[in-house]
């Protein structure tokens, strides 16, 4: 909040407000009041409203509630603040909800409070609360969980917010008891907090201690907590993974789902080019399994994503796209067909033609291996066609009568798919188009003959479009065609004359024979002369018959369609072969959308018009960089295996050690070895084939790519040093007394280190001697012993029963008084077969046997 | 915050259902039906933790616990604690086992409103209130001992036993 100058108000107190008499500070709110009255932004001392809104006496808590209510609307922050320093714990721990919430909307008009919050959590964890608020031995562990939540907002990114946190945050991982849920509930919390603030090294040690406590636990729960903590610390700390990696291989192999995801999400966070292939192979093992379609998309996005962020090899990332597709199609964006599509049209290479039609090649030959099988997505098949369609024959290894047949194969089997039919039918053009443009004869299949002949009388339009376009364009000569479809173009751009001036002396010819000229639709307008709107009339009658959306189009247009009406309708559907327009739709093939087929016969003719008169319809596919820019990072990545090997000794001196501990399958050693590095049986790793044919792909433009491995490599270590740069430590863990400070200040204080941070010695000075610290009230208080007691050997009980994790063979001890309860057992079970109710299982008397 | 507590039987029927948002009775019912259709299929000696983003929506997790017959499940998003969620549903049963002594479904069949005041007591709004049961216990005493004064409809009935000389 702006606080106007000092001088500007010389009636309201600046200075500390403690040597002020209440007398005196009540008049200064009422001058406030008027202040704000007058318009003017008094917000610089609402703060002492509201501390005179706490006052004793009776008056003064009047005039400062009066003034409260008067002054602060009701988002306004101080209503929470009010509250926050509120005596009873209940009510602070309760504002800690809103203010949690309103701080993950914005933390930053609330960096202010951490002291308050800091102060808070330590006061709390330092037992200062009644003992009511224990649980388990835990002081009030819901608030600490709750603000350790809002330090961890508040604290990310901002330094001096986290500075002033590490010393608290650091006390309460070294209290926590680690044997209660609870207790590891609150250092779960901890290291949230300590992977979201700026990194202290200290913390970071003790969370990766508390991470490998949580690990080696036999509870599942507690696994799946550490991998959900190793998760958020390994932005901080990449190289802590490489200790737990055997933990984390044991839990991805684990039956319990829920693990394994939380797993997979690790690992999708610590892939880098390394491991990619292993970590992906592994998702997609998993993906096949699953049957949760929300999960499938979630994990098949992710396997695209990681694909083509480190893809080592263009075979390795053809290989995993089809396996994506094949089992999850129906699932994953379209637009990552199109992705495909385009990265197999651009190639890989930055130049490198023979890498490029290496990789179609090797699409081509894949595809044809997977299109025979049922039941493929319908996104995957059209990826298939389109492939087919550019590039089967491109290499040579296919006729063309091969590939045509197995385009004809897919559109029969998937005729309840017209989109894939399109596919089909645009790709068979393409291939006989090719077939021509080189000069062979082309003999067309019985099969594809038919399909043709089926699919122009289609009840879609636009495969109808297609079909007759594909007989028109056969027809055409060698030349003809070279033009129109040239052998793999679809990268280029496509110029459009928009002024279509090819059309010049088509239209000068019209003139001659007496045409009338063309009018452009915004001068039409009431220059309809009656002739030709009789006409149109007529014609309209004509059509509609089937027409069903009357009085749809405005009557404006109505001239311009002066030459179809010449045409009898019939003709109206067949699109004129003229040569500009099978270009246009050759392009349109891949992205024309499918919406606008609808069968309506007006629409259609439409659409002839608009091509020759109307805007261009079709706007060529921009030729985007992100799939290249990606490529980049690709190839630079795929030099950069050996770059693991300089780490390699401190990971195999760590891995012997667990090793010689544990007698480790080899299967999941390699599986370490290669999820986590790779460096440490170089020999054994397994490297796929792709790979392999990578390298020997990439042969020509190796030299640049060796740079640009190298580049990336120093990139990576710097990246890798620059967190381990220890920020200024205020912390010492060992020495909690040198910290105390700052963090004992009482929230009070801080509110009047609000009013003016100039003067904060001073407000320090006052929240010393006057008010006491507001939890030391409870400190001295009379503990209710009877709680506390009954508490502790109950609490004990309970861990042992939630340890046991069994459910069903657990020993439940808590009540001492429960032995020979049979007879009240009895009574029930003989009051259920009064009642003519079954129970569901042959003991309705529950907890019976579970608690002895 | 807790988005619901749902306690249902081993047959996937709905013994308590509390929801802290609103939702229609149709999707409370659906989504009763899919957690069961989780939970049922899930192996012992495996973890309490669901991610149940598909079930209930973004953000939302949920914590079960087996006891015996009946599952306890609690719905809740990331501003809460897996493990603390797991330790408020022990604090809950162990509060239904004191008020009850014994506790068996066919308890809590019967004494839907009881349980329902317990609930209120350890989770209001889908915030954490109370976590000693003993206090909880206390305050489902007091409200009874007021009802039984007032000689209003009664929220709490003593227990089957009163129920049955009715």
């Amino acid at each position: 909040m702006d606080r106007p100058p000092r001088d500007q108000h010389p009636n309201v107190p600046h200075h500390g407000a403690r040597d002020i008499p209440k007398h005196k500070m009540k008049g200064y709110i009422i001058c406030l009041l008027y202040v704000e009255m007058v318009g003017h932004d008094a917000s610089f001392g609402y703060i002492h409203a509201v501390k005179m809104a706490h006052d004793d006496s009776l008056s003064l808590k009047r005039a400062g509630s009066l003034a409260v209510t008067l002054l602060l609307n009701e988002d306004h922050g101080l209503t929470l603040l009010t509250r926050l320093c509120d005596n009873d714990p209940g009510v602070m721990g309760a504002t800690l909800c809103p203010l949690s919430d309103l701080i993950t909307i914005d933390a930053k008009s609330y960096k202010d409070l951490v002291i308050s919050f800091v102060s808070i959590l330590k006061q709390v964890a330092e037992r200062r609360l009644p003992k009511s608020y224990d649980y388990h031995q835990m002081p009030a562990p819901f608030i600490q969980i709750k603000l350790l939540k809002i330090l961890a907002l508040l604290g990310s990114g901002d330094k001096q917010a986290s500075e002033q946190m590490y010393t608290v945050v650091g006390d309460i991982m070294r209290k926590c008891d680690s044997t209660s849920n609870i207790g590891n509930a609150v250092l779960y919390e901890c290291i949230c907090c300590v992977s979201s603030i700026l990194p202290n090294p200290k913390l970071l040690e003790a969370a990766a201690d508390s991470i490998s406590k949580f690990l080696k636990s036999d509870s599942h729960n507690l696994k799946y907590m550490g991998i959900d903590a190793l998760g958020r610390l390994i932005k901080m700390s990449p190289e802590i993974a490489e200790q737990h990696q055997l933990a984390v291989i044991d839990c991805l192999e684990d039956p319990d789902d829920t693990l394994k995801r939380k797993t997979f999400e690790l690992l999708y966070k610590m892939t880098k080019s390394s491991n990619v292939e292993v970590i992906v192979d592994r998702m997609i093992d998993y993906m096949v399994n699953i049957n949760d379609n929300h999960y499938k998309t979630e994990i098949a996005s992710r396997c695209v994503e990681l694909a083509e962020q480190f893809a080592p090899s263009n075979q390795w990332f053809i290989q995993t796209m089809n396996k994506v597709f094949e089992h999850a199609g129906d699932l994953v964006n379209i637009k990552v067909a199109h992705n495909l599509m385009r990265l197999i049209a651009e190639g890989f290479g930055e130049d490198d033609e023979n890498a490029d039609s290496q990789l179609r090649s090797s699409a081509v030959e894949s595809y044809l291996r997977i299109i025979g099988e049922p039941k493929l997505p319908s996104a995957f098949l059209q990826v298939i066609c389109w492939v087919l369609g550019e590039y089967g024959t491109a290499d040579g290894k296919y006729s063309a009568s091969y590939i045509t047949g197995k385009l004809c194969d897919v559109a029969e089997s998937h005729s309840s798919d017209d989109t894939v039919k399109a596919y089909a039918v645009a790709a068979l053009m393409k291939i006989y188009a090719f077939e021509i443009a080189a000069g062979r004869k082309v003999d067309m299949l019985p099969e594809c003959q038919s399909l043709i002949e089926e699919l122009s009388a289609s009840h879609s339009t636009d495969l109808q479009q297609r079909a007759y376009e594909l007989q028109a364009v056969i027809s055409l000569d060698a030349h003809a065609i070279g033009s129109v479809m040239p052998l793999d173009a679809s990268c280029e751009d496509i110029e459009i004359d928009k002024s279509l001036s090819f059309l010049n002396s088509f239209v000068q010819q019209s003139f001659e024979k007496g045409a009338q000229p063309y009018i452009p639709e915004n001068e039409r307008s009431g220059v309809l002369d009656v002739s030709s709107l009789k006409s149109q009339d007529h014609h309209e009658v004509s059509v509609h018959s089937l027409r069903f959306e009357a009085y749809e189009l405005p009557k404006p247009v109505v001239p311009s369609r002066a030459p179809p009406v010449s045409l009898s309708p019939s003709t109206d559907l067949v699109p004129v072969p003229e040569p500009s327009y099978p270009k246009e739709v050759r392009q349109t093939a891949s992205v024309s959308s499918f919406s606008e087929a609808g069968p309506s016969e007006l629409k259609l003719r439409l659409d002839g018009v608009q091509k020759k008169w109307g805007k261009p319809t079709y706007s060529s596919p921009a030729p985007s960089t992100s799939s290249s820019s990606s490529q980049k990072t690709v190839n630079g990545v795929t030099q950069s295996d050996s770059m693991g090997n300089p780490n390699s000794k401190t990971r195999n001196t760590s891995y012997d050690s667990r090793r010689s501990q544990v007698e480790i399958s080899p299967e999941k050693q390699k599986l370490a070895a290669s999820l986590f590095g790779g460096a440490l049986k170089p020999e054994k790793r397994p490297s796929s084939t792709g790979h392999k044919v990578s390298k020997t792909s990439i042969n020509s433009g190796a030299k640049a790519h060796m740079e640009k491995g190298v580049i990336s490599d120093s990139e990576i270590s710097t990246e890798k040093t620059t967190p381990l740069q220890p920020p200024p430590d205020l912390l010492d863990l060992g020495e909690p007394s040198v910290t105390n400070m700052a963090p004992f200040v009482d929230p009070f204080k801080q509110l009047e280190g609000l009013l003016d941070p100039s003067q904060d010695a001073s407000a320090l000075d006052y929240g010393g001697s006057k008010s006491p610290d507001f939890m030391s009230l409870y400190a001295d208080m009379p503990t209710s012993g009877q709680t506390s007691t009954v508490a502790n050997p109950l609490s004990n009980n309970l861990e042992s029963f939630g340890s046991a994790n069994g459910g069903s063979t657990v020993v439940y001890p808590t009540q001492t008084n429960k032995g020979p309860n049979l007879r009240d057992a009895l009574e029930k079970d003989a009051l259920v077969r009064q009642m003519g109710v079954t129970p569901s299982t042959q003991n309705p008397n529950l907890f019976r046997d579970l608690l002895g | 915050m807790i988005r619901g507590v749902i306690v249902m039987n081993d047959q996937g029927k709905p013994r308590l259902v509390k929801f802290y948002d609103y939702q229609t009775v149709e999707k409370q019912q659906e989504l009763i039906r899919r957690i069961y259709g989780v939970l049922c299929n899930r192996a012992e000696n495996v973890s309490n933790f669901i991610q149940a983003d598909s079930i209930c929506g973004p953000d939302t997790q949920l914590v079960y616990k087996t006891y015996a017959t009946l599952y306890f499940v609690f719905i809740f998003d990331s501003s809460e604690n897996e493990l603390a969620m797991l330790d408020l549903m022990q604090v809950f049963v162990e509060t239904l086992d004191k008020c009850f002594s014994n506790v068996c479904e066919l308890d809590i069949v019967f004494n839907f409103n009881k349980v329902y005041t317990i609930l209120d007591e350890i989770i209001l709004g889908g915030q954490v209130l109370e976590t000693s049961s003993a206090e909880v216990v206390k305050a489902v005493e007091e409200i009874s001992k007021l009802e039984k004064a007032s000689n209003t409809t009664m929220l709490v009935p003593k227990s089957i036993s009163g129920w049955q000389s009715r």
